[in-house]
């Protein structure tokens, strides 16, 4: 139970963080969120690729995997491992195959709040 | 030449007296609330693992897909029913970093495009602010794969 | 040949001084609930006024403020004999939409949120030379529609920043017409115009339209005073379109700069005029059914009645596009002012 709570807190301690540099960044910069996005996502690889993301991930669980450079550090890890099973071509099927649920959910989700729902002006 | 060096001095008080009379984003305030925020939807985020792992019996990469998809399932309700945006606006990187921020960027487009019709309104549109991010990150990834390739194996 | 009715280089002066015979505006429902919630003659009860696409809500907002401004002078739809204006979306669909159904002969206009003057000024020389009476000038936009054009989808959460401002969802026409050409009395004249030249001081923060028009703004109030001699002390009230809190500032300091420095009194901003500050509209209302709207609903009965004789009205825009922003270019200002003056005045 102990550990648990602490997980929670970790996770909450460390995707707070990231989220705080990022909150920096769009107000100090002028970078726009979607530029902070592509960002986060790139810096994940990169971090991830030399073995820098992994230990944060093991530390604080959805704290670094729920943040858009945990998407990343999956998309690295994925690629990583499956040029491991099958070789170069596993270059180009691991990344999408490691995060097709986040993806996949995205677009239908997406597709679906388009079918069901109206943007609204707030008043 | 002595006009266009006016002109350059101009340029260089105006922006001087915009710095001056702008008003400035609250960075502390700010920060707070996308740290408070975020580390909430990171704690939903373990609460949804943990339930994946401990009660369905998944493997750690199953719970972290299983995680993605809950969560951007609910981006999409609250950003369909109009309530996303009042919360990002309030969090701002809060929102904007976790996946919630990645699936809020595909569904307003595809909302708002809709008029436009299904096919080049909500289908193409769905990426126009989402899709760098894959374009970037899936690339990244297909580099690091090759590089691996190369190097360790 | 000169240009007779030329005063300086930039300035026009009407010969005729055309009335203005009405003015009408319907608005969106956060207009309706700001400060001028009373004065506007139709506020829709939703953004989206009955129609399948907020484009179609502008070109409908639009057509209703004409039909109300024709109403109100009493005239068929036959009468008018041109219909000058224009709106923000591109190739300025909302106007065309609306003219279609009205059916008046119609040249579209593009000045960013400087449209109102843009149309008054170029109305205003039709009816002076004698080319067109009575010419009903317009402008219009609308939040959901310049939103996402210019910006985000209205879903997208996103946080604006501090000198952003919001688009006002209105429009806006005013009926202009020969000295004594139709029945009933006028709401003011045209008395003098000054087209504006594009300036451009760097400025590519598009959160900060204010501080990319507030340089165009003062170029064209130093234009108007050094063609005609005239003072600001002379004007009831100099009002600019847009330029919203941080804007406002700017032109005051930049005006001193110039050598024009302007009485803070006599100063007024339809961008914070509109809305209230409690409406959470950041640093003030913007687009070009703001100055249209303002015009029609506060100014013109303000002259009317007499508490305003004399008013230089300068509606400002923000000469951008979503490509060349994308582009890195910096943002060009505008602005093209008016001199409206009451019926009594000489």
């Amino acid at each position: 139970m102990l550990t648990m709570l602490l997980m929670y807190i970790k996770a909450f301690a460390v995707g707070g963080l990231f989220c705080l540099i990022g909150e920096i960044l769009i107000l100090k910069t002028k970078l726009t969120p979607a530029r902070i996005l592509v960002c986060y996502i790139t810096a994940g690889v990169i971090l991830s690729a030399v073995g820098l993301y992994g230990p944060i991930a093991q530390f604080a669980g959805a704290g670094a995997t729920v943040p858009l450079t945990g998407f990343g550090h999956a998309l690295a890890q994925g690629a990583i491992r499956a040029v491991q099973e099958t070789g170069l071509l596993g270059a180009f099927t691991g990344g999408l195959t490691a995060t097709a649920g986040g993806i996949a959910a995205a677009i239908f989700f997406g597709f679906l709040a388009a079918l069901c729902f109206k943007p609204k002006p707030k008043t | 030449m002595q006009q266009s060096s006016s002109k350059q001095d101009r340029i260089a008080q105006y922006k001087a007296l915009i710095a001056r009379l702008t008003p400035k984003s609250k960075v502390g305030q700010g920060a707070l609330r996308a740290f408070w925020v975020g580390g909430a939807i990171c704690v939903l985020g373990q609460v949804i693992s943990d339930i994946g792992t401990r009660m369905l019996g998944l493997t750690l990469m199953q719970a972290s897909s299983l995680t993605s998809v809950t969560l951007v399932f609910l981006t999409a309700l609250l950003t369909g029913i109009g309530v996303f945006d009042v919360i990002a606006k309030y969090a701002g990187a809060g929102t904007v970093v976790p996946i919630t921020g990645f699936a809020n960027a595909m569904v307003s487009p595809a909302m708002e495009f809709r008029p436009e019709g299904w096919v080049l309104g909500t289908g193409a549109r769905l990426f126009t602010i989402a899709g760098p991010v894959l374009v970037y990150g899936v690339s990244a990834s297909v580099i690091v794969g090759i590089v691996y390739y190369f190097i360790y194996l | 040949m000169q240009a007779e009715n030329r005063i300086g280089y930039q300035t026009i002066e009407y010969k005729t001084r055309p009335w203005i015979m009405a003015s009408a505006c319907a608005v969106g429902p956060r207009e309706g609930q700001g400060p001028l919630g009373d004065c506007f003659d139709l506020v829709a009860q939703d953004a989206a006024f009955g129609q399948d696409s907020y484009e179609q809500a502008e070109a409908a907002l639009l057509r209703e403020a004409c039909r109300l401004c024709l109403a109100k002078a009493n005239i068929g739809e036959k009468g008018v004999q041109a219909m000058v204006g224009g709106d923000l979306l591109n190739q300025i669909m909302p106007s065309a939409l609306a003219a279609r159904e009205l059916k008046f002969p119609f040249l579209g206009l593009y000045g960013a949120c400087s449209t109102m003057s843009e149309g008054l000024i170029t109305g205003g020389m039709m009816c002076d030379g004698g080319y067109a009476s009575p010419v009903l000038c317009t402008a219009s936009s609308h939040y959901a529609t310049a939103e996402r054009q210019y910006r985000y989808p209205l879903e997208y959460g996103n946080q604006r920043s501090p000198a952003s401002q919001w688009t006002v969802t209105g429009g806006g026409a005013v009926l202009l017409s020969l000295p004594e050409a139709l029945p009933g009395t006028p709401m003011a004249r045209l008395a003098r115009g000054c087209i504006g030249r594009v300036v451009d001081l760097g400025v590519t923060d598009n959160n900060n339209m204010g501080a990319a028009m507030a340089p165009a703004a003062a170029a064209t109030l130093c234009a108007y005073m050094d063609d005609t001699g005239d003072t600001p002390e002379q004007f009831d009230r100099i009002i600019t379109g847009d330029l919203g809190m941080v804007g406002s500032d700017l032109l005051l300091a930049w005006c001193e700069k110039m050598g024009h420095p302007l009485p803070r009194g006599c100063m007024m901003d339809c961008g914070l005029t509109i809305y209230d500050p409690s409406q959470d509209s950041h640093a003030g209302g913007s687009g070009c059914g703001c100055s249209a709207t303002v015009l029609s609903a506060y100014i013109l009965p303000r002259i009317q009645r007499g508490e305003w004789k004399r008013v230089l009205f300068m509606a400002t825009g923000a000469l951008l596009s979503p490509t060349t922003t994308q582009q890195g270019e910096s943002i060009p200002g505008v602005a093209h002012a008016v001199i409206i003056e009451g019926v009594g005045a000489c």
